[in-house]
């Protein structure tokens, strides 16, 4: 620790930085496409015939009884054995991710969807609105705020994922602080860097939700 | 307005004999496994009339009224609207609600929208009318409710009254041929009730063809040319008002209406 030279931290900035965008990368297109994906899963299981219901369910289920971090893995295994070329490290996490938090998305987006009243639908049905009108202009609307602070917590906890994807050689910002450590000789003070890094961006957006769910209700 | 001034000229024979059926209920049936819900009911309501369906909770009249327009599913019988059959697979529901207006016992407005957005809606959405002239209606309507200055409220800032009020008034903006009341003043305080039974009784007045569930029984007293009294989701009685309430011909509604107005 003592020959620790801060000037390194400079040095190796870009590099770590790097890494972070990818995992800011990985982050914001697993939520936008875990969070479609999960919408289509919750409509599927709330509104679909049975056996669309029935799958949806399986799907959700089935996910969320594996970690994670074997979903990473062995898509990254398999998916070129299936199309016959790589798909890259990127492609291959990214598409993991979404089809794992998409599971866990697809839970908090049916809770909210369900916590709006019965009667709603049916009054935005009596008033001539199409099934899928009701739920884009009536039902989602209410359901989105209330599921809000849930669906961040959540995101937030895929951020931490994101550095699962070492194990595809991915350099996002935990494999770039690892890789950096290990070749400059510091492992306590760069993986102590992570952790500070982390548990501000963390504890900066949980303290953001809780502002968020103090605010009174919008009318 | 006084509710006398706009009772319906004779009592016997309404005036609105003559006018089309706009809702025709012939033998609807309903059961959850052995629960019976509906019993091979029938009425009809004609072009203007007002009826009020009533009767002891758990007696069907609300499941009748949301079969109208297609909120509950009957296993037998038909209803037609306007001459389209409800319950036909090659009816297009939504159309057919959109020309008929409902008003739930809690309101249902939207929560997340204006009370004018709360009108505007439908009518941009589903009749395609411009923002500007679905606005236009939209203000009309609630000053005729009483609400002119409501407009940019949300709909948790209104009283009960008030809120039912501008349910009515969204339900009268897509222009409907019949509007069917769900239990409209349960929900509400005493002294808000006068208020929506005063904007119903002028709709009446204005010749509004409305099936009404509720147990307001001066309402179905002097507003409504018909009422239909219903128990075990069967229609025991369809009677023109004065002679419901002057004469019941079942002992059952005999006890309904003592117990009722008593209170």
């Amino acid at each position: 620790m003592s020959d620790f030279d801060p000037d390194l931290l400079s040095a190796v900035a870009p590099f770590l930085w790097d890494g972070l965008l990818t995992s800011f990368g990985l982050l914001l297109l697993a939520m936008a496409g875990g969070g479609l994906l999960g919408t289509l899963l919750a409509v599927m299981r709330i509104a679909g015939p049975r056996p669309i219901a029935a799958l949806a369910a399986g799907y959700v289920n089935g996910l969320r009884s594996v970690p994670l971090i074997m979903v990473i893995f062995w898509f990254y295994l398999l998916v070129p054995l299936v199309i016959g070329r790589p798909i890259g490290a990127f492609t291959s996490a990214l598409v993991a991710f979404v089809i794992f938090e998409a599971a866990y998305y697809a839970e908090i987006i049916r809770a909210g969807i369900q916590s709006v009243p019965k009667q709603q639908l049916a009054a935005a049905l009596a008033s001539g609105l199409g099934p899928l009108q009701a739920y884009r202009f009536v039902i989602l609307p209410q359901a989105v705020r209330k599921m809000l602070p849930i669906l961040l917590s959540q995101s937030i906890a895929l951020f931490q994922d994101t550095s699962l994807v070492y194990v595809v050689g991915l350099h996002d910002f935990m494999t770039a602080v690892s890789v950096t450590a290990n070749r400059e000789g510091h492992l306590v003070e760069f993986y102590l860097f992570a952790v500070v890094i982390y548990f501000t961006l963390c504890f900066a957006a949980s303290q953001s939700i809780q502002f968020l769910n103090r605010q009174p209700v919008s009318p | 307005m006084t509710i006398s001034a706009v009772r319906k000229a004779s009592p016997i024979a309404p005036a609105s004999v003559e006018q089309p059926v706009t809702i025709e209920i012939t033998g609807i049936s309903k059961s959850y496994g052995a629960l019976e819900v509906l019993n091979d009911c029938s009425m009809s309501i004609r072009k203007g009339e007002a009826v009020v369906v009533c009767g002891p909770s758990g007696s069907g009249k609300s499941t009748l009224l949301k079969c109208v327009n297609g909120l509950e599913t009957f296993q037998s019988g038909s209803i037609v609207v306007d001459g389209v059959s409800v319950g036909d697979r090659n009816t297009d529901l939504t159309r057919l609600r959109s020309r008929i207006g409902m008003v739930f016992q809690h309101f249902e407005l939207y929560p997340h929208l204006s009370v004018l957005e709360n009108i505007t809606l439908a009518q941009v959405k589903v009749l395609r009318r411009s923002k500007a002239e679905a606005s236009e209606k939209g203000m009309a309507l609630l000053r005729r409710v009483g609400l002119g200055d409501k407009a940019g409220c949300h709909p948790a800032q209104l009283s009960g009254g008030q809120q039912q009020r501008v349910a009515i008034a969204r339900a009268l903006a897509m222009d409907p041929i019949a509007m069917l009341f769900d239990e409209p003043t349960s929900a509400l305080d005493p002294e808000m009730i006068k208020d929506v039974l005063d904007v119903m009784t002028e709709l009446a007045g204005d010749g509004m063809t409305m099936m009404v569930v509720t147990h307001e029984m001066g309402f179905a007293h002097h507003v409504a040319d018909r009422v239909v009294f219903m128990d075990g989701g069967r229609i025991l009685e369809d009677a023109p008002s004065s002679v419901f309430f002057a004469q019941p011909s079942t002992e059952r509604a005999r006890i309904f209406l003592s117990k009722i107005l008593r209170q």
